[in-house]
């Protein structure tokens, strides 16, 4: 594995970059604030990113999508994130994709992944059920009555949930709360009786709702796969989303410690750049060397993932961790850094602390993964 | 990508036929092989490796071979490292002649010196130190004093340096002297080659916090250093001094990684096992094994870096400056969480009491202080950063 980008990834990494700086900087993201915007992304802009095929790049050549791996879609997550740019890509074009790709019939596949490409629906996937990331300590519940699954329970923080056309639900069909066996996958449609979806309000101004399932009623079809037997293919699932979305926080980092370095160089106080102080000097140089172990440990999880590594599960964790310790030091530092008008709303560094808390918490902190590499290294 | 493996192929026969069987063994301090004029030989089987390591110019892979280097580019010296790791040999030649001079004298020296030099350092043949660091220039290493006169054919080189890795040892010293004394200080250094055979040269061993003394203070008092010694141009030689430290630090960086660097090879997770004990083969201790996790999480993602680098092609200079100071600070952190593993058991001085192993990582705990101190302190790396990097204004 050489921890480098292939000349096709450079392209959609470069793609996203001039698309984000054009399309989306952050102010993009400050009017979807500011209008209090119900999806937290926009339309228009989600078409476009369609017709580039970032909704497709995770999809077989079969679906209508250009397999261009988990590798091709994190650069683009990285790109987007140094200017906060909300889109369906994560939920979507990872979660949504990856499940119905890996647990799904070929009928399934057939139904929604070419829906998916095109942009005529969007996806969300429903697995937390309390505070903290616990992939397994699922009860919400799915029994077979007569001819339909009858799902009970409740799901918080779902990802582009308030917005999402279908919802995969992932329940527990036998075993009991913290087992890996006993669970399924479901596809609800938004509509559908006993689904009842509420909007949460967070402080990084996404989109995510709280779901309750009373006694909502499926057809067979509506199982993904197997019954009984998703929790690996979830965990793997989550693991490519840990990759994506520590690939969006080291777009988040890069991009806060820019801003951070170039205040650095132009705020003048005793007559002379900030900049200059040694006290700040070494703070920002530590950053540095932080930031690069991130981009590494990304690296090695995305191409990982796309070769099919055993190490993904530990790559995956590294990546999460090391891009939330990360995220989490240069965040805290860019508002210090900045003084006073780092704590202003006017100011676009404080968006980065917000957004970087709340993705921290997503499919597992970094005290999550540190557990979870221990245990797979054996230590 | 076929040759490589046929390479692999040359590689795996050849080791196969010549390193020798105890050379596979782990290495036992006393047999680390140095070279130099007054070599000895504990292992004979260590001579052997040497020679036939050098003969091959393996114990240089990259530089070329009409100075009697391997010759092999990134990708075949990468394989040649795996398949050594692979067997488990024994570094056949520890050597600051190949690890920092080597490629300055490649940069900058004359034809004549090449082959002079480059040979016998390959070969292990001479000894080198480095002769940088002064009594009163430290992390301000401009302003050394040690002044080389020139007196006609030759210089005349007085003065003192200290630090001087393994100088009581040392065939040969690259020193920074100081010729021009009326320049700004960055401008009056030239790069200079001695003999310690010379007449006027002393050292004397310096004790450090761990009891032993791999460091001393080399003094020149009227040494005459030939003409043809001078690397590149009079009062030129900061320009080679700054890239030599690159190269060093290089080397140095290699210290993060479990089993590099000043250590005792110990592995800090097994450490923890043993004196902490198991609990369902876990570390038993639940804030020390968060500590070590921590710590081997961030040499994972070390790690990855120093690969990253080197598959872009390690063009980043200044890398080498946050690889210096990253790795010598987890290097500390290693032996700190070593033996804070071992309680009372990781404090021993001597042989009441404590085992050999023991003994060597508490006084391979003391050692590792001097990482992020030598070669440029941890400090002097962050300025670097800073500076050149991040481009902050001084």
């Amino acid at each position: 594995m050489k921890l480098i980008l292939t000349e096709e990834q450079q392209f959609l990494k470069d793609t996203a970059k001039s698309f984000s700086r054009d399309k989306t900087p952050t102010n993009h993201f400050r009017k979807l604030r500011d209008d209090n915007s119900s999806k937290c992304w926009d339309d228009s802009i989600w078409q476009e990113m369609v017709q580039l095929g970032w909704s497709g790049i995770l999809v077989p050549e079969d679906f209508g999508g250009s397999d261009f791996g988990v590798a091709g879609i994190s650069v683009i997550m990285q790109e987007l994130g140094k200017t906060l740019t909300p889109s369906p890509l994560l939920a979507t074009a990872v979660l949504g994709v990856s499940t119905i790709k890996l647990l799904g019939s070929g009928e399934q596949k057939n139904m929604y992944l070419p829906k998916i490409v095109s942009g005529e629906i969007t996806a969300a996937l429903a697995i937390d059920e309390g505070s903290h990331h616990s992939p397994f300590n699922i009860e919400t519940s799915a029994k077979l009555e007569g001819d339909n699954w009858v799902l009970n329970g409740q799901k918080v923080f779902v990802i582009d949930g308030a917005s999402a056309d279908i919802i995969l639900i992932v329940a527990r069909t036998s075993g009991k709360a913290g087992e890996s066996n006993g669970l399924s996958v479901f596809v609800a449609d938004k509509n559908s009786a006993g689904l009842e979806i509420s909007r949460i309000s967070t402080a990084d101004c996404r989109n995510y709702a709280n779901i309750t399932m009373n006694n909502l009623s499926l057809n067979q079809n509506t199982l993904l796969g197997e019954v009984d037997v998703a929790g690996e293919i979830v965990e793997k699932v989550l693991d490519l989303g840990r990759i994506a979305i520590a690939s969006e926080m080291l777009g988040n980092t890069e991009e806060a410690f820019e801003i951070t370095v170039s205040y650095l160089k132009e705020r003048k106080q005793f007559g002379v750049a900030i900049g200059s102080f040694q006290a700040l000097q070494h703070r920002a140089a530590k950053m540095f060397c932080e930031i690069e172990l991130t981009k590494s440990a990304v690296m090695a999880a995305m191409h990982a993932a796309d070769e099919n590594s055993n190490e993904l599960e530990r790559l995956a964790s590294l990546a999460k961790f090391q891009a939330g310790e990360t995220l989490h030091l240069v965040s805290n530092e860019a508002i210090q850094m900045h003084g006073g008008i780092g704590v202003t709303d006017e100011y676009d560094i404080g968006f980065y602390l917000k957004r970087a808390r709340v993705a921290e918490q997503i499919f597992g902190t970094s005290e999550y993964h540190q557990a979870r590499y221990a245990n797979i290294s054996g230590f | 990508m076929e040759q490589l493996e046929s390479f692999r192929q040359e590689v795996s026969e050849w080791l196969e036929e010549n390193c020798p069987p105890t050379m596979r063994t782990p290495l036992v301090p006393e047999e680390e092989v140095w070279g130099g004029r007054n070599a000895e030989f504990v292992n004979p089987e260590s001579k052997l490796w040497l020679d036939r390591m050098g003969a091959k110019g393996w114990t240089a892979p990259g530089l070329p071979t009409e100075y009697g280097g391997g010759g092999l580019d990134r990708d075949q010296t990468k394989v040649l490292h795996q398949e050594l790791f692979r067997i488990k040999a024994r570094p056949a030649l520890n050597s600051f002649g190949i690890w920092m001079l080597a490629p300055c004298i490649i940069e900058f020296g004359s034809e004549e010196q090449k082959r002079e030099h480059l040979p016998k350092i390959i070969k292990g043949e001479i000894r080198w130190c480095q002769g940088y660091s002064e009594p009163g220039s430290g992390s301000d290493l401009a302003s050394l004093s040690t002044k080389a006169q020139d007196v006609g054919d030759h210089y005349l080189v007085n003065g003192q340096k200290v630090w001087t890795s393994y100088a009581d040892l040392a065939d040969w010293i690259f020193a920074l002297v100081r010729t021009g004394p009326q320049e700004p200080k960055h401008n009056g250094i030239s790069f200079l080659l001695i003999d310690m055979a010379s007449e006027g040269v002393s050292t004397k061993p310096i004790t450090l916090i761990s009891g032993k003394s791999p460091f001393c203070e080399t003094f020149f008092d009227d040494v005459k250093a030939p003409k043809e010694n001078l690397v590149g141009i009079e009062n030129s030689g900061w320009t080679i001094a700054k890239k030599l430290l690159q190269h060093e630090r290089n080397f140095i960086s290699n210290f993060g990684l479990a089993g590099g660097g000043t250590g005792s090879g110990a592995d800090v997770v097994s450490i923890a096992k043993k004196y902490l004990g198991e609990e369902n083969g876990r570390i038993a201790h639940s804030s020390h094994r968060d500590n070590i996790t921590l710590h081997k999480m961030k040499e994972h993602a070390f790690g990855l870096t120093l690969q990253r680098s080197g598959d872009e092609g390690g063009k980043a200079s200044a890398a080498s400056s946050m690889f210096k100071y990253y790795g010598t600070e987890h290097n500390k952190d290693r032996y700190e969480l070593m033996i804070a593993s071992m309680g009372n058991k990781g404090l021993g001085w001597s042989d009441q009491g404590f085992s050999d192993d023991e003994q060597a990582i508490t006084k391979a705990w003391l050692r590792t202080k001097a990482n992020s101190i030598e070669g440029g302190t941890s400090e002097v790396q962050l300025n670097v950063i800073s500076r050149r990097v991040l481009d902050l204004p001084s």
